[in-house]
């Protein structure tokens, strides 16, 4: 995906010479390989820094929250389907945007290359259209890029973006056939005492620093229920309750609203695969009420919904 | 100054033979990175690690500790009185501790210990800790430890170090703590000269494998509210997403908070680890926040560390160069680049 | 380790003695505290504008400032605003009842540079309460020679909110204290002090900053209009002090949360010169 920068820099030149807008969002090369860096530009003369690769793993949408101006924004399939959610649910108004939509491939799983030259220090990464080559201090190794994607873009079936006011490449083709819930089935068939115990065990490195609230779009209440001190909901120790508590009402806060950016997964320094918690519910709001999450500006979201005719009793 | 000199195989023998004399916490190797936890049955130390995930500050200062106790029964004579909690300072060590996290102890060291006041909690835990480092033969690109006043074999705020040497480990005693962990220590032998003069070379050598040069000489002369109103801080801010991982994973973050746990009647007074990332941190009962603001909240961790600090104790900077936050932070605030322009 | 016998962290048991209401919100109320042990009232040897942290178990702490003098023997007393989950809790806790008392904490107003000056006290609202404990301390036999002229300002929303009432009727009958009251505003015909802004009255009344020191608590607002009066009558910024509130937890400069700049508004301060918050970040 390379080959996007070229077309991201001209598109956000274009835009300031047209005044279409007061600022462009999108990545910079991090310090670090494997790691980019959300960058704000407030000129076409920085558009020399705007980046594109397949390590854009935070979520952009993040930082549209309460803008009050006119901004660019670089936006592939998940990071659209955040920006029409932000739409929906009042954070930011459509005619502020303007979205360069970006056909997106996947994203490299850093932790899994990682792994693969055995922690071992990456010094620089290359990469090309199928294939990436990671070099460290004794070490070059080349990669097939799809044997390396994030799991949560191996069973992506929206990486065209869902809106936007220009596309920069044509759309990729859509995967099909994904299996995304393998792992969720695999937990519904635990019984509660393996359930339990399997969350327990994926957050017992948990260290509390909310990196994965912080890296959610969905989350931008100004006061998180984690933080209210009257009435205080959460213990602020590690105690494993208060861990769990946390884990399991930031997932329902994601319920129906979550697209499966993956951004939680990536920024969680203990590596724990904190989808786990949301998987699940966008597994039930597709099953229950065929629905997925920031596909369309025309419909409510999920829960705020009401129609006398809901085929569930409960909501009767 | 005793030196010995173990076989590896040899190390970890005298190391399960040390538990008897010392809670002994090692690096441990769990899932993809390492970590430092109490040496039992079932923990293997492994030595081949770059850096534990999270420092070692936790074994002085735990994330969550209690503090007091108290009960609420009105029938009891000592209802709603704060009593200290019952404390262990059994002798421990930490065995395997970088030199950067041990230099950091002593960074952290007069935040806790002043001549006003002193942490009783952090004090004893400090003081019956020996702190057993082990060289960086190959330091990370991330690492920059030579800029703040450290070395990958730096001998700051250690009682003994260890020397990778291959398939031996050659230790030195560097204070009478050390020493005294070295006659516990079974076994190993007096190194021969061929031993002493590698283990010479490989400190020597290491050094220069730190290409990072991080400058902080002039930070000491800037004017605080000049450098506060700075024109990079909104830029600096822009990517944070203001979570606590620089602050969690950083060996020398000591914010905390305090807070009241109770269960039916019994109830304590216990201290959790906080960040200045977080908005709360700072937020008045009255609603007022002096730090309301995402980028405020970023420049007061950086003015903390590389101005604040510098101003406070004469002592340079409060960043050991681990680098655990440049490589763990979710969006790439690189200290780095930040300490440079803060310094330029 | 004998240097480590005294726990900074640990509160004095006190008993709550006395409660009285202040104000007509029923939002301020007054904490009269007896040391269960009478050993450790000499151990809390304070000097006013010091505060502490008062110490609920269950609850947690909030730091008062408090507002008895250190003339007063036998008890120590603190006005309590209702706020957060502390304050909110002794709000409705009843004589009798046991907690903590956790210093003195904090530096204290510059009673050095003071003596043998004119002392110029300027308050507002609820933020009386080291001002009180001040001019008890200096209308104290043993004390007053060894100050000039006292002049007071002294407001509230209205007459209702004054903290104090009795107290400040008393200094009014004094001829060694020139006390200004006023309320932004009332209803009340038999109002016989003034009516308006503390800096308004102030403009009035402080005339002469000559050999003076002007000690300013109140909230932002206030402080802020405040200032440019004093300055304009010539008090320098050396002579203008205040005191800050932050948001504190430890109350001995290692939790790191309540600093401005270098300098942590629990351990170095409150108490500040304008002169030395200039040369600090704006960050409170």
């Amino acid at each position: 995906m390379l080959e996007y920068v070229e077309k991201i820099r001209e598109t956000a030149i274009k835009l300031f010479k047209d005044g279409k807008v007061d600022v462009f969002i999108g990545y910079q090369k991090g310090s670090i390989p494997m790691m980019n860096q959300p960058v704000l530009i407030n000129s076409a003369d920085q558009a020399g820094l705007l980046y594109w690769d397949r390590n854009c793993g935070l979520n952009l949408c993040n930082y549209l929250t309460r803008r009050t101006d006119r901004i660019g924004i670089v936006a592939n399939g998940c990071n659209s389907r955040n920006i029409v959610t932000h739409i929906t649910e009042n954070q930011i108004r459509r005619d502020q945007l303007y979205i360069v939509g970006i056909p997106c491939k996947g994203m490299i799983d850093h932790r899994a290359v990682q792994r693969a030259v055995k922690q071992q220090e990456i010094l620089a990464v290359e990469e090309h259209s199928e294939t990436f080559t990671v070099k460290g201090k004794d070490f070059e190794e080349t990669f097939n890029i799809k044997d390396y994607l994030r799991s949560n873009c191996l069973v992506c079936t929206h990486r065209n973006p869902v809106i936007f006011d220009e596309i920069i490449a044509q759309p990729v083709e859509e995967q099909s056939g994904v299996d995304a819930y393998k792992d969720v089935r695999q937990i519904e068939g635990m019984d509660s005492e393996n359930k339990w115990n399997f969350f327990t065990r994926i957050i017992d490195k948990c260290i509390r620093c909310y990196a994965c609230r912080d890296a959610c779009p969905l989350c931008y209440c100004p006061t998180c229920f984690v933080d209210e001190s009257k009435p205080q909901w959460v213990g602020k120790s590690i105690d494993p309750v208060d861990t769990m508590t946390f884990h399991i009402l930031r997932a329902y806060h994601c319920a129906g609203r979550c697209t499966d950016c993956g951004a939680c997964e990536r920024v969680c320094p203990m590596g724990i695969p904190v989808r786990q918690f949301t998987k699940k519910l966008n597994k039930d709001a597709q099953e229950f009420f065929s629905w997925e999450a920031g596909l369309s500006l025309d419909q409510r979201p999920l829960l705020d919904v009401f129609r006398p005719d809901d085929y569930n009793d409960f909501i009767r | 100054m005793t030196k010995k000199i173990y076989t590896k195989k040899e190390w970890m023998k005298t190391l399960a033979g040390l538990k008897s004399s010392y809670n002994i916490f090692v690096p441990v190797s769990d899932g993809d990175f390492h970590i430092f936890k109490a040496m039992d049955d079932k923990e293997n130390p492994d030595f081949n690690f770059k850096n534990t995930r999270l420092s070692p500050k936790s074994v002085i200062y735990p994330q969550s500790e209690r503090l007091f106790e108290f009960t609420l029964d009105e029938n009891a004579p000592d209802a709603n009185i704060i009593k200290q909690a019952e404390k262990d300072y059994f002798p421990q060590a930490i065995v395997g501790i970088r030199p950067c996290d041990a230099h950091a102890f002593q960074i952290v060291r007069p935040n806790f210990d002043n001549p006003e006041y002193q942490d009783p909690w952090w004090i004893q835990r400090y003081e019956s800790t020996t702190f057993v480092g082990l060289g960086c033969n190959n330091p990370d690109s991330t690492c920059f430890c030579t800029s703040v006043g450290g070395g990958p074999f730096s001998e700051k705020g250690l009682d003994a170090l260890l020397y990778d040497l291959g398939d031996t480990f050659l230790v030195k005693a560097l204070t009478d703590k050390g020493e005294k962990f070295l006659k516990l220590a079974q076994g190993g032998k007096k190194p021969d000269k061929t031993a002493l003069k590698a283990s010479e070379e490989l400190a020597a050598s290491a050094s220069d494998k730190i290409k990072n040069k991080v400058s902080t000489d002039k930070l000491k002369h800037k004017v605080q509210t000049e450098l506060f109103e700075a024109p990079f801080w909104d830029e600096v801010a822009f990517a944070c997403i203001n979570c606590g991982t620089c602050t969690y994973l950083c060996p020398t973050c000591w914010c905390f908070d305090m807070q009241d746990e109770v269960f039916k009647k019994q109830g304590d007074r216990i201290r959790n680890w906080d960040s200045c990332m977080f908005p709360l941190f700072t937020l008045h009962g009255s609603g007022h926040n002096p730090r309301a603001r995402k980028v405020q909240r970023v420049r007061q961790r950086f003015m903390h560390k590389l101005k604040y600090y510098v101003d406070k104790y004469d002592n340079g900077v409060q960043c050991s160069g681990c680098g655990r936050c440049i490589k763990n932070c979710p969006v790439n605030i690189d200290i780095r680049k930040v300490c440079e322009l803060m310094n330029s | 380790m004998e240097r480590l016998l005294k726990n900074p962290y640990l509160p004095y048991p006190v008993r709550i003695d006395k409660i009285i209401t202040e104000t007509e919100d029923r939002n301020l109320k007054t904490f009269r505290f007896v040391f269960l042990d009478s050993e450790d009232e000499k151990k809390f040897s304070y000097i006013p504008g010091q505060f502490a942290e008062l110490s609920i178990a269950g609850k947690g702490e909030s730091p008062i400032g408090i507002a008895s003098s250190p003339t007063e023997k036998g008890h120590v007393t603190f006005t309590v605003n209702k706020v957060g989950l502390v304050t909110t809790h002794l709000h409705n806790m009843k004589e009798g009842d046991v907690m903590g008392i956790r210093g003195p904490l904090g530096n204290w107003y510059p009673w050095q540079e003071m003596e043998g000056k004119n002392v110029v006290i300027i308050g507002g609202g609820f933020a009386f309460t080291t001002l009180r404990s001040s001019i008890v301390y200096m209308l104290h036999p043993d004390n007053r020679a060894r100050f000039k002229d006292i002049s007071v300002v002294y407001g509230a929303r209205n007459p209702g909110m004054l903290l104090y009432k009795d107290e400040l009727a008393e200094w009014e009958q004094r001829d060694d204290i020139n006390m200004h009251i006023t309320v932004d505003g009332t209803d009340d015909p038999d109002w016989k002090y003034n009516t308006g802004f503390v800096p308004t009255i102030t403009e009035q009344k402080i005339t002469s900053a000559d050999d003076a020191i002007a000690i300013v608590c109140g909230p932002p607002i206030m402080i802020k209009f405040t200032q440019p009066v004093l300055e304009k009558v010539g008090f320098s910024p050396e002579r203008i002090i205040l005191s800050l509130e932050m948001r504190m937890k430890c109350g001995i400069g290692m939790c790191g949360r309540c600093n401005i700049g270098h300098k942590f508004v629990c351990k170095d301060g409150p108490v500040f010169s304008l002169a030395q918050l200039r040369n600090m970040p704006p960050e409170y």
